[in-house]
């Protein structure tokens, strides 16, 4: 592991190095260069604000307000009757969590582990689950809106399909290897 | 879809509010969350700048076209809408790699200027492409070999062995790029390109 560890701590400094010496040498005005994309870059920063702002808003009040939880007992024997694990049922708030929001997910994720201990089978999976999917919402919102996209057609559907699909591979495999 | 998800995320958060007697907590929380939107693009503007910098180098360089051009025909032949020297496949191809490294700084700014690529390309500006669906899909599913603010987590947690669920992280993530692959080639022969 430690190689990949390694490649990630020096590929930016890499990446920075190589780029513009390369475009230099192919004599490329490198600064004025540098300075066109990152206006580009500033604009569009500015320009997924509001998105950014519309996404977290209701997200946060969703949460805040306790109906995440109310959500969570109320699936909670639906789960049961499915023939899952109790046991399992404690993952439930980070699977809802997770598509959401990067920040919280984590929040929640480390709540697990200290509850449970991070070498117990929910610790485990708690810490698969978070580093296997992303935040598909947050994602969806802010890189459609950026280019002014209102329709996302099936975008949502197969985002959440994926999570769905990593959510049951996680229980599978921590079952599997540490189970 | 997203209207309504965002509709009932807000009015159901509100309700549960105003029923269990946090109706104060509604307030509260839209206006630190209108704040933390400001916080995170401010962070993002700096970082954003610096990428789309040295991505504009790259670009003028050759480099992202050559990237292009060597990413894998598999990354390609995900896209069929997109042509076969499509300046969209160098950040698109960026994007991946750095969520593979686990690089979310880095991985934002090429995700962005890839969308910007790919509504070049889009025959109708309001609604998304499929190509922007697929990419969307591998992006939010996309395998990270170091999962490093888990790893951060149960370190603190005062775990034996923190890294020993990059094995099963890696392979929940990629059942779940399997399935995104798979769904979305689906969905889009249903809907057509």
């Amino acid at each position: 592991m430690s190689v990949i560890t390694e490649v990630s701590r020096w590929i930016i400094p890499f990446f920075l190095f190589f780029v513009p010496l390369y475009a230099y040498w192919r004599k490329v005005p490198v600064y004025e260069t540098f300075v066109i994309g990152a206006e580009n870059g500033f604009k569009t920063a500015v320009k997924i604000i509001p998105f950014l702002i519309g996404i977290l808003v209701s997200i946060r009040v969703f949460v805040d307000s306790g109906a995440l939880e109310i959500i969570i007992n109320f699936s909670r024997p639906l789960f049961i009757r499915f023939g899952w694990d109790p046991e399992i049922l404690g993952i439930i708030p980070l699977a809802i969590m997770r598509p959401l929001s990067g920040s919280g997910a984590l929040g929640v994720a480390a709540q697990l582990i200290d509850q449970y201990g991070p070498d117990s089978f929910m610790g485990r999976l708690a810490s698969t689950l978070q580093g296997s999917t992303d935040t598909t919402f947050f994602v969806l919102a802010v890189y459609f809106g950026s280019v002014g996209i209102t329709k996302h057609r099936y975008a949502l559907k197969v985002g959440l399909l994926a999570d769905a699909v990593g959510l049951a591979a996680s229980i599978w495999i921590v079952s599997k290897v540490f189970g | 879809m997203v209207n309504l998800v965002w509709l009932l995320l807000l009015l159901a958060g509100i309700f549960t509010a105003a029923l269990s007697g946090k109706i104060d907590q509604v307030t509260a929380s839209a206006l630190e969350a209108a704040e933390l939107g400001i916080a995170v693009a401010i962070q993002l503007m700096g970082v954003m700048s610096l990428w789309m910098g040295i991505m504009h180098i790259a670009e003028k360089a050759g480099l992202v076209q050559a990237l292009a051009k060597i990413s894998s025909p598999l990354i390609r032949r995900l896209f069929p809408s997109l042509k076969e020297n499509s300046p969209a496949f160098g950040p698109i191809v960026m994007n991946l790699c750095a969520n593979i490294l686990g690089l979310g700084n880095a991985a934002t700014p090429f995700g962005l200027k890839a969308m910007q690529e790919l509504q070049k390309e889009n025959p109708v500006k309001d609604t998304a492409s499929s190509a922007m669906i697929t990419f969307l899909a591998l992006n939010t599913s996309c395998i990270t070999i170091v999962p490093a603010s888990i790893i951060a987590v149960r370190m603190k947690a005062g775990s034996i062995s923190p890294t020993e669920i990059i094995g099963t992280t890696i392979f929940a993530t990629t059942c779940a790029m399997n399935a995104a692959i798979i769904v979305d080639y689906l969905f889009r022969k249903r809907h057509g390109l």
